[in-house]
This record gives structure tokens, C-alpha cells and sequence, in this order.
């Protein structure tokens, strides 16, 4: 039970919901930018919504089933054909043995989510399949996906076809983009001035965006105040002495350009960072593409634990309609 | 020094036990992270301890965000209360110096380099006002080093050396980071030491290479069997410097899984190392090598 992998895409990865536990050895929990879109297309076919499937960005990639399953999409709007045929996103559909998926250009968000009867079955590692490619952990050898690879499949009993996650519980970005603040960890360090222009300014998001981090740009540079640079934290006012980074702390190398932690984070560094985007916004970014609009918008933990709450029922609201 | 807390987020707490870097700001973060670790706190996912400073992660659907700062502002006492002592382990860790392929590399990179004309090893020396290269491998290797944090990438350890501050070496980063550096690159920035675990980006300064793998996914290299990560924070590390010749031969063992890296088990205690530095150094010395 397997598929093949006729062509990769540009970067497509197995993930899961990720590795905790080991952040303090610099290994990130890596797993599903959009968890929400990994979780949906996992319940669609019938899987265990924490299963592992295919994250693919920007391209979608050719796959060769060799067994009959049950398929699903979500995400990235990015339509997919077996054999030619297009099917609709966010809805469980069957793949024949000897049939190939394919995927039509992106028109909107960056990531998809390809959800498989049975789950991608790759061997675990430290007790997740997600792919960390930089310690060549999870997912196929350690790596994206490549040519001719042949990647295993569970055993699964495959939900029928046509299950569908309601329109208005499938979630994308709008334009410009809202991301949400809490700021802390080193906002002192930059003057008043410099917090004004980090949210009143207009972002966009930079080529250099992975699942390490998303770079914005665009904005005005951030001025520090004065101060004796502590020992061991070196020379530039945006140094530190290297301590650990929260996933979405936002960190602005030479006050520059900032750039959001995301599922594969380094875990610490010598950048100051001024704040964390909050937990319910992060699935968000994994659907930015380069050059989209972005504002950074504070908030205080009230809001964002709000958020967090709104964004668990809507989920709950996905579970039921699939339920 | 004085203990500054903040959010990261709703999910994380940044606990800052000083802003500059010393032992006595290591060890007290390190001692909070095992109080706790020792706690058991429904809900948290994540303990890292790093320089001056740590960090946890938690669940807050299951830990209000109040409270688990309440939480480990009562645990600040406990550990302000321990003893300065650590268990712990000291390891010999063999660098071969001015290496052809860290040569080689930042040679590449030379325009990102605060000194274009120079290698970094005879930046380092210049700036931290010894005559020549050499004389800076020496006061590199000739103390022992904490790892005072693991990461950055994979099982990547960050380490400060056991010298009072006016004998500590510092060094700046590139002034833009290279888009390589070898793996086991043994590089310098700030006032940490650090060996690049696996191969990739980085701004440190490079001064050698060591042939021991220090992280290992596949779990077959012989000494990393059990965990595929080799540091923990609180080891003691000595550097070995060897040559062309010592580097092959610990190499080829290293890769047909016969190396053992020396490690022996030893207590550090802060308050006897403050009071005799050099005295307590060449003690942890005898401890590796068993005189």
C-alpha cells in the first residue's frame, strides 16, 4: 500500500501535528503550518486528525496511487485532477489504483494539504512523521519528497466520497492581512516611536518565507534606545546574549527586517525579539504568500486567549460536520 | 542581577535571569529549569534552558498564563535557595585547528567578513590582543567550557568558558551570515564557543573542526545509540587540539562506530571555583584524565 511520486512540486513534506518535547536540544516541533487545514483533510477521509499527510507549497506535486483510498484536499486553493478529472477542494474524494493526482496552478493561500485513507505511514521518529529536513528527521529519510520516491500507507477503512467541510469553516487569508501581537520579551529595547511605526506601518511578506520563519518588509527601521551593550550579547543594538525563541516571537536582525518563527524555529538565538504573534494566528501564516499585504495588530492576552477559544470552536464546529 | 518575565505569546513564559552573561546567571537558570521540570506542571510542553535565560512553553487551555507565571515566580525562590552544585559529566571534545575546510569556506564568504584580508582565527587574535594565531588556539583550549545551551539548530551546544571575565575571549559575528559552514565547524561569537552540529547557514567565527559527531538521526554512530543528540546544558568540555593525522584517524573511528569519545562523570560546585578558578580548573582536569 503505497503511492509514488511521480513529481515532487517544489517542496512537499509529510507532516503530522509535530515533535514536542524536544525544543531544549534544538529540535523544533515542526508538523502542519495550517493544522486546522491538516486536521480537516485528515477527518475527511477518515483518519485520525492527527495522522500524517502531504504539505505541499506553492505546487502541487504528481502522485501514483497503487492502491484504491480515499483522498482529500485542503488549504491552498489549488484544484486537483485525477486523470485529468478536477475535484473540489475541502471534500473527500476516491483515487483508483493506477490513477494519478495531479494539481492545477495556485490561486489563492500557499499550502495544501493532501490527506490519504489510512495516513502517510513513513517511520516515526522521536514519535512524530513530520519531516524536519535540517536535522534530516521524519518524513522520507529526513527530506521532501523527490522522484520516484515510494512512500507507504496505513491501513485505513476510508471514509466514502463526497464528505465536505462546510464553506464557511474553510479558512484563508484576506487582504491586507491582520496578524495579532502580544508584545513582550524585548519590546523595551526599541524606542516608543519604533513600536508606533512596527504597527502602524504596512508590511509585505518577503521571498525569504519557509517553515523556519516568514521575513516581512517593507516598513520603516526599527530605532533602539540607548544603552552599554551587555557582556556577551555583542555589538549591534539588535544583539543579545543568545536565549531561546517562542515559536511566532518576531525577531529584527539590524532592525530591519522582521522575521516570524514558525513550526521549524531555530531555538534560540542572539536577536532581540519584541513580541509573539499569537498562538490562534499562526495557521494563518503557513497560507501567506511572498509579497501579500501584512499589518501587525496588538492585542493583550485577553484577546488573545479570546482568540485561541474562538479558533478551538471552530474547530469543534469542523468536528461536528464531519462527525 | 534581576529576574525580568514576559510573555512570549500566549503560549510561552521568557524568564531573563540577567541581561549579560556569567556563570552565576547560567546556573541559576539552569536550576530554575530543573525546579521546573521537577514540578510537573499540568500543562507545560517545553523547558529550555539556555544562557541567561529560559524558556517554557504550556498548553494555557489547560494552565491559566497568570498562573504559570505564578508558578515559576514561587519556584525562583527554591532555586535561589539551592545549592550551587551540579552532577554532571566532563568531556574531551578533539579540534583540529586552521582546517582546510573551514579555511576553504571562509574564504568564500570573505566579504561578509569584518576582515577581508585575514582569516578569522587572526581576526580573533588581533582584536582580543594576542600576537599571533597560535597564542589564541592556546587560551581557547587551554580552560574548560559549560555548555550553556543546546540549540539553535538540532543538538547544536553553545559554550562559555570557565575563566573570570577579564580572561574571556570575545569575538564578533560576521557582519552578514554565511550561507554554509561545515559540519563539526568549531566556531566563536560573542563570548560563546559553539560546534555546528549539522552542516548549514551560521554567523559565527570559524577557528577548526572536530571529527567527533555530535548529533546523529540515524542513531548509529556508536556512542549515540541510545539519544541521536550527544550535549546536554550543563556538560564540561575540553578541547583537544589535534592535527591532520590525529583528525583522520579519530575520523575513520567515528565512522566505522569505534570511536569513544572520554567522558567522565564530575561535580561542579560554583562557590569552590569562584573562590580558586585556575585550582578548580586543573582539578576537573585530573577528574577527565584520572591522575
Amino acid at each position: 500500500m503505497a503511492f509514488k511520486v511521480l513529481n515532487p512540486g517544489l517542496f512537499t513534506t509529510v507532516q503530522d501535528l509535530g515533535r514536542p518535547g524536544y525544543f531544549h536540544l534544538g529540535i523544533p516541533i515542526s508538523g502542519a503550518m495550517d493544522r486546522f487545514a491538516l486536521r480537516a483533510a485528515n477527518l475527511l477521509v477518515g483518519n485520525d486528525e492527527g495522522a500524517a499527510a502531504l504539505e505541499s507549497v506553492f505546487m502541487g506535486p504528481q502522485l501514483e496511487f497503487e492502491v484504491d483510498a480515499t483522498v482529500a484536499v485542503t488549504g491552498a486553493d489549488m484544484p486537483a485532477r485525477v486523470d485529468g478529472e478536477a475535484k473540489p477542494g475541502w471534500t473527500a474524494f476516491r483515487v483508483r489504483a493506477g490513477q494519478v493526482l495531479t494539481f492545477d496552478y495556485l490561486k489563492g493561500g500557499a499550502r495544501i494539504y493532501i490527506a490519504i485513507s489510512g495516513g502517510v505511514d513513513t517511520p516515526p521518529s522521536l514519535d512524530s512523521r513530520s519531516t524536519y529536513p535540517i536535522g534530516a528527521l521524519g518524513g522520507v529519510e529526513g527530506r521532501p519528497l523527490a522522484i520516484g520516491d515510494i512512500v507507504p500507507l496505513g491501513k485505513g477503512a476510508g471514509a466514502k466520497e463526497g464528505r465536505s467541510v462546510p464553506e464557511n469553516l474553510r479558512r484563508l487569508p484576506g487582504s491586507p492581512v491582520e496578524l495579532r501581537v502580544l508584545p513582550g520579551l524585548y519590546w523595551r529595547l526599541i524606542t516608543e516611536e519604533a513600536g508606533r511605526n512596527f504597527f502602524g506601518d504596512e508590511w509585505t511578506v518577503a521571498p525569504e518565507a519557509d517553515r523556519m520563519g516568514y521575513r516581512f518588509r517593507g516598513g520603516r527601521p526599527i530605532q533602539f534606545e540607548e544603552r552599554k551593550q551587555p557582556f556577551g550579547a555583542g555589538s549591534d543594538p539588535s544583539n543579545i546574549v543568545d536565549g531561546c525563541y517562542p515559536y511566532g516571537s518576531i525577531q529584527v536582525p539590524g532592525g530591519t527586517e522582521p522575521i516570524v518563527l514558525h513550526r521549524d524555529a531555530v531555538s534560540g538565538g542572539g536577536y532581540f525579539t519584541l513580541g509573539a504573534v499569537i498562538s490562534a494566528d499562526m495557521d494563518l501564516i503557513g497560507q501567506l504568500q511572498p509579497h501579500t499585504p501584512t499589518r501587525f495588530v496588538k492585542v493583550d492576552m485577553k484577546t488573545a486567549l479570546t482568540a485561541r477559544h474562538d479558533r478551538q470552536s471552530l474547530l469543534g464546529k469542523m468536528r461536528t460536520s464531519l462527525s | 542581577m534581576k529576574t525580568r518575565y514576559s510573555f512570549g505569546g500566549d503560549e510561552h513564559i521568557f524568564v531573563e535571569m540577567d541581561e549579560e552573561m556569567s556563570l552565576d546567571a547560567f546556573f541559576k537558570s539552569l536550576s530554575m529549569t530543573n525546579a521546573v521540570r521537577a514540578a510537573q506542571i499540568d500543562g507545560v510542553t517545553e523547558i529550555c534552558p539556555s544562557n541567561a535565560s529560559f524558556q517554557v512553553k504550556f498548553d494555557p487551555d489547560k494552565i491559566a498564563p497568570d498562573d504559570m507565571l505564578a508558578e515559576l515566580k514561587t519556584l525562583e525562590t527554591v532555586a535561589e535557595s539551592a545549592e550551587r552544585r551540579l552532577n554532571t559529566r566532563i568531556i574531551e571534545v578533539p579540534v583540529f585547528y586552521q582546517d582546510p575546510w573551514t579555511h576553504e569556506t571562509l574564504m568564500r564568504f570573505r566579504e561578509r567578513h569584518q576582515d577581508p584580508n585575514g582569516t578569522d582565527l587572526d581576526y580573533a587574535a588581533r582584536i582580543n590582543g594576542f600576537d599571533s594565531a597560535a597564542e589564541f588556539i592556546t587560551a581557547h583550549h587551554s580552560s574548560p567550557w559549560f555548555v550553556s545551551m543546546v540549540g539553535f539548530v538540532a543538538g547544536l551546544p553553545f559554550l562559555y568558558q570557565l575563566v573570570e571575565r577579564a580572561r574571556q575571549l570575545e569575538v564578533p559575528k560576521y557582519l552578514r551570515p554565511r550561507t554554509d559552514t561545515p559540519k563539526q565547524t568549531v566556531g566563536y561569537g560573542g563570548c560563546f564557543s559553539c560546534i555546528y552540529s549539522v552542516r548549514g547557514a551560521g554567523g559565527y567565527q570559524m577557528f577548526g573542526i572536530t571529527p567527533m559527531t555530535i548529533y546523529d538521526p540515524t542513531q548509529t554512530t556508536s556512542y549515540l545509540r541510545d539519544f541521536l543528540v550527544f550535549f546536554n546544558p550543563g556538560d564540561i568540555v575540553k578541547w583537544k587540539p589535534i592535527d591532520r593525522e590525529e583528525y583522520d584517524s579519530i575520523l575513520a573511528d567515528v565512522e566505522s562506530n569505534r570511536y569513544e569519545p572520554l567522558v567522565k562523570d564530575v561535580e561542579f560546585d560554583l562557590t569552590a571555583f569562584n573562590a580558586d578558578i585556575d585550582g578548580y580548573n586543573a582539578k576537573l582536569m585530573e577528574a577527565l584524565h584520572g591522575v
